[in-house]
């Protein structure tokens, strides 16, 4: 026992010292960031996920375009384009000086294996539906690239600003990073955090620090933590609202809210009924209190959107009155429909958070009009396999993170079955309009269209929320497609 | 001995091989699919499919078990399906913090739970024996990621002593930030295990302090504690010894609960991850390694239980329980 109690004191005594040293020091100007989002691994073609775009998107790899963090769309690697008056033959012009992290010059050969990729086979990409309409692509000179497409696409520019362009000598990009971004992929301790070294040989401007180490947690209170006691310098976006009160006042950091894409949808399935008629779905939508909601979720952050756009997308119209709360109208629309006295509905709930607590308030806002809801919680995946694949469902909570995904209404596969032949000829005509203005207006009709038929319930839009040290200035706002380009992030 | 060897070794196999088998079921009977972690919203049924056969996801289960237990029979746990990296070198890079998470606070609540049950069942009647009784009867009811909650906001945020996560970045080149990154999830967890573990000793303690022998020896003139030395702890060891050995799994559980909460790159957060994204071959591989391990764990009990306890050794031919 003597010697037991030695080893316990000796123990403690290790385990105090231990408090008292220091992690080694950093270099100076390193930017910790913290995340929720690790990558699955480094390809955001073949599977990486959001955290490989966050961490990579202008950081490590680069497109012909870049999406700025106001959703302007300006040249990156492409020095030049030029389309045919037809709209169906593109020519771009490469940058020039532009070399790989392994040295290799960009050529239009890179580009041409990097659209291959996304189009081809075996794509993991959500770009490859929007992609398809290339037809050809040729490389007639090593700076030269022209793409033939089957029919017009005014958001093939755009949509070319989400193709990373990568070493064609690259086997396995899902473990080897070959970019031309000013960082390049340092350790990664996968589990833990990801390092982005500063390139040297990049072409362009010289970031302004020297290097970004992104750290992951599964939990956003460890998260939360981490910025309180300076382990990270700033959180890329925050998912947990309770947790702002905490930095809220506190000259230490800074709280940005910007707009994100995220929309919390009450979708419905239009298939069936009782949500194949508008006037029931209409009902609905108006006996929920958004504004309610929303501040119970997110307090003064966020917005209300009435419809699938959010104020990034370029056709974006508030469109909150459509929809609006007014819980007779709700009576006399039930009453038009036949359900006067109300009817019973399972709302497939995902398990976390915000949906279950959002199912709760919508059971009691439906409950005031008779309508009877009942709550089934299921996992992510079980919600992917039985709601999006199968459509087994009447109706469901959900988060769409997209851009520009209104075009989904479009598409009466999809898993809400949204099916109105004017809509989808709105959002095909659009893509295929010689302008983007003729495209926007178009798009807004779409909208304003869905918005009036109650497609589904556009609860509300997610605020995007950093909160950073207050040493930091130069990070992204709205990290706009879950980009988070670090190089302008700066200490003072 | 040789033969309770063989047979013993024979037993862990055939353990091994059934709990494999129930594992892989029970995977494949959860609802869901690895393919929609891999593909963002708005794939198409193609990508899907495509995805699928990539992964081998389409075939027939009972093909699938085949091919898994080819490649296990050569010791190889395949690929992820979501990193496609190997899993054995990927478990192998998580060890390094799970291993030594589990072993110090194992350790820490052995060295605490051990004195402290001796010492309460000696003191059972005294206001702090029975104190300590109540405190860990708490530890008991109290779930470990709470308590990690607790000591996070008291030497982290408050007191700023320790870190509130994470692990370093180079790992174990600086032996000193790696453990001080340990200290709060190996105090955490051997809180919560000394607590249980008290009561063990505790209990082992009173039935050999009211023995007939302790009795004796003291009559013979043995002081209280050359008897309790002498005759009293090795005696109050053989019931201990084969709790400590459920008690080290259970604080590879703690760990895996911890990971979480301290954010660090273990086993438990690999394993949490694999589960979300139904990583097949990740989850099997650690609960393979997990499995094996409590089989030996368990047989090591028992052989320490025979070399503390002649009794059992003179049955060559029973199994111990």
């Amino acid at each position: 026992m003597k010697r037991q109690t030695a080893l316990f004191i000796g123990l403690a005594l290790v385990l105090t010292a231990c408090g008292t040293s220091t992690p080694p020091a950093e270099p100076a100007s390193v930017i910790d960031v913290g995340s929720l989002y690790e990558p699955q691994n480094l390809d955001n073609a073949g599977g990486g996920g959001q955290g490989v775009i966050e961490a990579l998107a202008g950081n490590v790899y680069e497109g012909l375009f870049r999406l700025t963090d106001d959703g302007q769309v300006e040249n990156l690697l492409a020095a030049g384009h030029k389309v045919s008056r037809d709209g169906l033959t593109h020519t771009f012009t490469l940058r020039e000086g532009v070399r790989f992290h392994s040295g290799d010059p960009l050529t239009g050969a890179d580009v041409k294996h990097s659209l291959e990729r996304i189009i081809g086979d075996g794509s993991k990409s959500a770009r490859k539906g929007d992609l398809s309409v290339i037809k050809g692509i040729d490389v007639p000179d090593p700076s030269t690239v022209v793409v033939t497409l089957s029919t017009r696409s005014v958001s093939f520019v755009y949509n070319l600003s989400q193709v990373w362009i990568v070493n064609d000598a690259v086997r396995d990009p899902a473990t080897t990073e070959d970019g031309t971004g000013p960082y390049k992929v340092g350790t990664w301790r996968r589990g833990s955090s990801l390092t982005l070294d500063r390139f040297d040989g990049y072409w362009g401007e010289r970031p302004d620090n020297d290097g970004a180490v992104f750290h992951y947690y599964t939990d956003a209170s460890a998260l939360n933590n981490a910025l309180l006691t300076g382990v990270v310098d700033l959180v890329t976006s925050e998912q947990s609202p309770d947790a702002l009160a905490q930095f809220e006042g506190d000259p230490r950091f800074r709280i940005s809210e910007g707009t994100s894409t995220t929309k919390l949808l009450l979708a419905f399935n239009d298939r069936e009924p009782p949500f194949d008629r508008a006037l029931v779905r209409r009902a609905v939508s108006a006996a929920i209190d958004d504004r309610k909601l929303l501040r119970s979720i997110w307090g003064d952050h966020g917005i209300l959107i009435g419809s699938m756009v959010p104020p990034s997308d370029p056709w974006y119209e508030d469109l909150c009155r459509l929809n609006a709360y007014d819980v007779a109208l709700a009576r006399k629309l039930l009453a038009e429909a036949g359900l006067p006295d109300g009817f019973t509905f399972t709302l497939d709930t995902p398990n976390y958070d915000p949906h279950p607590t959002i199912a709760t308030f919508v059971k009691s806002e439906l409950a005031k009009v008779g309508i009877t809801v009942n709550i089934r919680i299921i996992t992510a995946d079980e919600w992917y396999t039985k709601v999006y694949q199968r459509h087994d469902f009447t109706a469901t909570l959900q988060e769409h993170v997209n851009d520009r995904d209104i075009r989904w209404y479009g598409d009466p596969g999809f898993y809400w079955g949204y099916d109105n032949p004017e809509v989808a000829e709105l959002i095909k005509r659009a893509e295929t309009s010689a302008t983007a203005e003729t495209q926007a207006s178009m798009m807004r009709t779409a909208a304003r269209r869905i918005a009036e038929d109650a497609a589904s319930d556009w609860l509300y839009l997610n605020p995007q929320i950093v909160v950073s040290s207050s040493r930091l200035s130069g990070y992204p706002v709205n990290g706009l497609n879950a980009q988070f380009p670090v190089y302008d992030i700066k200490e003072r | 001995m040789i033969a309770y060897l063989r047979r013993r070794v024979l037993l862990l196999a055939v353990s091994f091989l059934v709990a494999s088998c129930v594992l892989f079921l029970l995977l494949r009977l959860l609802p869901g699919d690895p393919a929609n972690a891999l593909l963002p919203m708005g794939a198409t049924p193609e990508q899907v499919a495509e995805v699928r056969h990539e992964l081998g996801t389409d075939l027939p289960p009972l093909e699938q078990f085949a091919s898994w237990a080819r490649k296990m029979a050569t010791l190889d746990l395949g690929r992820s399906l979501i990193s496609s990296l190997p899993v054995g070198s990927e478990i192998a890079a998580r060890l390094p913090v799970t291993v030594p998470l589990t072993l110090l606070a194992f350790l820490l609540s052995v060295l605490v739970a051990v004195p402290v049950g001796f010492f309460t069942a000696c003191r059972g009647r005294t206001w702090y024996g029975s104190l300590i009784g109540a405190a860990s009867q708490f530890g008991l009811a109290v779930p470990v990621f709470w308590v990690g909650i607790l000591l996070i906001d008291l030497f982290a945020l408050r007191l700023r002593l320790l870190p509130a996560g994470g692990f370093p970045v180079d790992g174990w080149a600086h032996p000193g930030a790696a453990l001080t990154a340990l200290a709060l999830p190996v105090l955490t967890v051997s809180l919560v295990m000394s607590a249980s573990l008290i009561r063990y000793v505790h209990s082992a303690a009173l039935d050999v302090l009211d023995s007939d022998y302790l009795r004796t020896a003291r009559a013979l003139g043995a002081s209280f504690a050359g008897a309790v030395w002498r005759h009293g702890l090795r005696n109050a060891a053989a019931p201990v010894v084969s709790v400590l050995g459920i008690e080290l799994a259970t604080t590879f559980l703690g760990a895996v609960v911890v990971e979480g909460v301290f954010a660090l790159p273990g086993l438990g957060s690999m394993l949490v991850r694999g589960f979300a994204q139904h990583d097949y071959p990740v989850i099997q591989g650690i609960l393979a390694l997990s499995t094996f391990t409590v089989l030996v764990i368990g047989f090591l009990t028992d052989l320490v239980q025979r070399l503390i306890d002649p009794r059992l050794r003179r049955t060559t031919t029973g199994t111990p329980a």
